[in-house]
């Protein structure tokens, strides 16, 4: 069964039209990234799939559940961080705990939330009030909370935004350990390098569409190959070397280029090409081909 | 059941953790109102025969105070966790309406019994009391609070910003309590405002908590229950469509 099915959604702000007809499957135990520029529509599908938006039309199911009829069964297998950073501020982090465990129906949690405290290096700040903390530590507690029935399926959204290397380090740490144990990991970010090492699968979205789905493999793989960068000392560039070029620009003038490359043995031939033609190099790159290319093709509509 | 009891729980320790201000306040203010206008109209105003004013004065100002600290309590809770935002925490467990619909009222209610016991224990001593009717007492002040604890959670769900909820409370409700038979009796009015009156139902809150405690009143107990239970009624289900629907919540 999937952790969450995403059918037909659409979703009106007026004449804005926020998610526009967005089919996805994300099944159970993966780890899915949902990409896309600032309103894209991601925060509205999160949001549709945590009940706090309803959708204007489509379906949504967590664990088979609708989110909107049984909206109890999907809302209690369905841990969700906003990306915004909320707190009450009548009350310590322990307590923040107790409480959002006693709402999901968990009581006596205490062990799983010394646990998660433990996992987010919250511990010494588990008796502090909520209003005291630094916004990285406000992000962590939004994190507990979202963990405290340990959910199937974890929904993050932008959560590392803003925070320091230490916490980011803290949380993917934990969860990818918690997708390791077979939850089911739903993030958004802004930072594709962390999507990249990350996600098994990724849907990108643009003006609330998906325009892109597919493993993370696949998609990195779309862009062909790799670039070779070049700088020459002395000399141009060889005549039959110019149709490799990425960027027609470079060919104006200037002595650097860049190169496309396919597979490693062109670039043994490429670096005799501008030899021969009695040139010189006097600076050298190869630049593997990562999300955040295939990330800015696929937004600029281009193939 | 547990998410019912936990935020009933967090609703209750909300208030209790800022007590000197939702509590000891609103007792304070009473004694004043009973203090000034005990003094000012002690032997001007007879309301009913062998009840000092001083001591018909006390069962309408214990109940003015449950009923405006009751709607205050789940009116402020909610339009604060909507201006912070961490009404999230909230929307997202699996809540049931029934479940959000009864720990609001209950804890506006207990706020506005607490504060009403309060100011009943501290006024008490300035006048004579008796208390012929007890569970008319207990039935009205009990009532009256929740009454006004699901007002005040329809009105946290209807406002948007902190301006709209002060005016609700400064055009319906203050007005409301204070046209409603807290310092006279509505007998004393001319023709006109007696008969506006009879339609604001906290007259009747208010009107039947004090028969409990003199046995005497504007109108029948029975009636002023009737009134007072179909009011209830009709909140409780404008309430509960709201939280269903989503409405000002679940966009």
């Amino acid at each position: 069964m999937a952790a969450i099915q995403i059918t037909n959604v659409e979703k009106r702000y007026k004449a804005l039209r926020a998610l526009d007809g967005v089919s996805l499957t994300i099944e159970e135990g993966e780890f899915f990234g949902l990409l896309g520029p600032n309103g894209a529509g991601k925060t509205t599908l999160i949001s549709i799939i945590a009940g706090l938006n309803r959708a204007d039309a489509g379906t949504v199911t967590v664990n088979g559940y609708d989110v909107v009829n049984q909206y109890r069964e999907a809302r209690s297998r369905l841990g969700v961080v906003p990306q915004e950073l909320v707190f009450d501020p009548f009350f310590t982090v322990r307590e923040t705990l107790r409480m959002q465990s006693g709402y999901f129906g968990v009581k006596n949690n205490d062990a799983w939330i010394d646990e998660v405290m433990h996992h987010l290096d919250l511990t010494n700040k588990a008796d502090t009030n909520m209003r005291a903390l630094s916004g990285g530590m406000k992000r962590r507690v939004l994190v507990a909370q979202a963990l405290v029935h340990k959910p199937p399926v974890i929904v993050l959204d932008e959560p590392t935004a803003g925070v320091d290397v230490e916490l980011r380090q803290t949380l993917w740490k934990f969860v990818a350990r918690l997708n390791r144990e077979g939850h089911t990991v739903v993030l958004t970010t802004h930072y594709l390098e962390e999507a990249q090492a990350l996600c098994n699968r990724i849907a990108m979205l643009k003006g609330g569409k998906v325009v892109a789905l597919d493993s993370t493999q696949a998609l990195i793989r779309r862009i062909s190959g790799s670039q070779l960068i070049v700088e020459l000392a002395s000399g141009s560039l060889p005549e039959k070397l110019k149709s490799l070029v990425s960027h027609p620009e470079e060919l104006a003038g200037g002595n650097k280029f860049t190169l496309r490359v396919n597979e490693y043995p062109e670039v043994e031939e490429i670096l005799r090409a501008i030899r021969e033609n009695g040139a010189t190099i006097t600076d050298m790159n190869l630049k593997q081909a990562d999300l955040e290319d295939v990330f800015l093709q696929i937004m600029e509509g281009e193939k | 059941m547990i998410g019912f009891q936990t935020l009933l729980y967090k609703e209750v320790l909300r208030f209790w953790k800022v007590s000197a201000q939702t509590i000891t306040a609103p007792i304070l203010t009473a004694i004043l109102y009973l203090v000034i206008f005990g003094h000012a109209l002690e032997d001007r105003v007879q309301v009913y025969p062998g009840v000092s004013y001083v001591a018909f004065l006390v069962p309408g100002l214990v109940m003015m105070s449950v009923l405006q600290n009751a709607f205050a309590n789940s009116s402020s809770s909610l339009i604060q966790s909507k201006i912070t935002g961490n009404l999230v925490f909230i929307l997202l467990p699996p809540l049931s309406h029934w479940e959000m619909l009864g720990a609001y009222v209950l804890a506006a209610t207990v706020r506005g019994l607490a504060v009403g016991t309060g100011v009943l224990v501290v006024t008490v001593w300035f006048a004579k009391m008796s208390a012929v009717a007890p569970w008319w007492i207990l039935i009205f002040s009990f009532a009256g609070a929740a009454i006004m604890g699901t007002l005040g959670l329809i009105v946290g769900i209807w406002a948007e910003k902190f301006d709209q909820l002060a005016t609700a409370q400064n055009f319906i409700i203050m007005p409301a309590t204070f046209l409603s038979g807290v310092f006279y009796s509505i007998h004393s009015l001319p023709g006109f405002w007696k008969a506006v009156s009879h339609f604001n139902p906290l007259f009747y809150m208010i009107d039947g908590f004090r028969y409990g405690f003199f046995g005497q009143s504007d109108v029948d107990p029975l009636q002023s229950f009737a009134v007072v239970a179909a009011f209830f009624i009709i909140l409780m289900t404008l309430a509960l469509r709201m939280l269903k629907s989503g409405y000002k919540l679940r966009h």
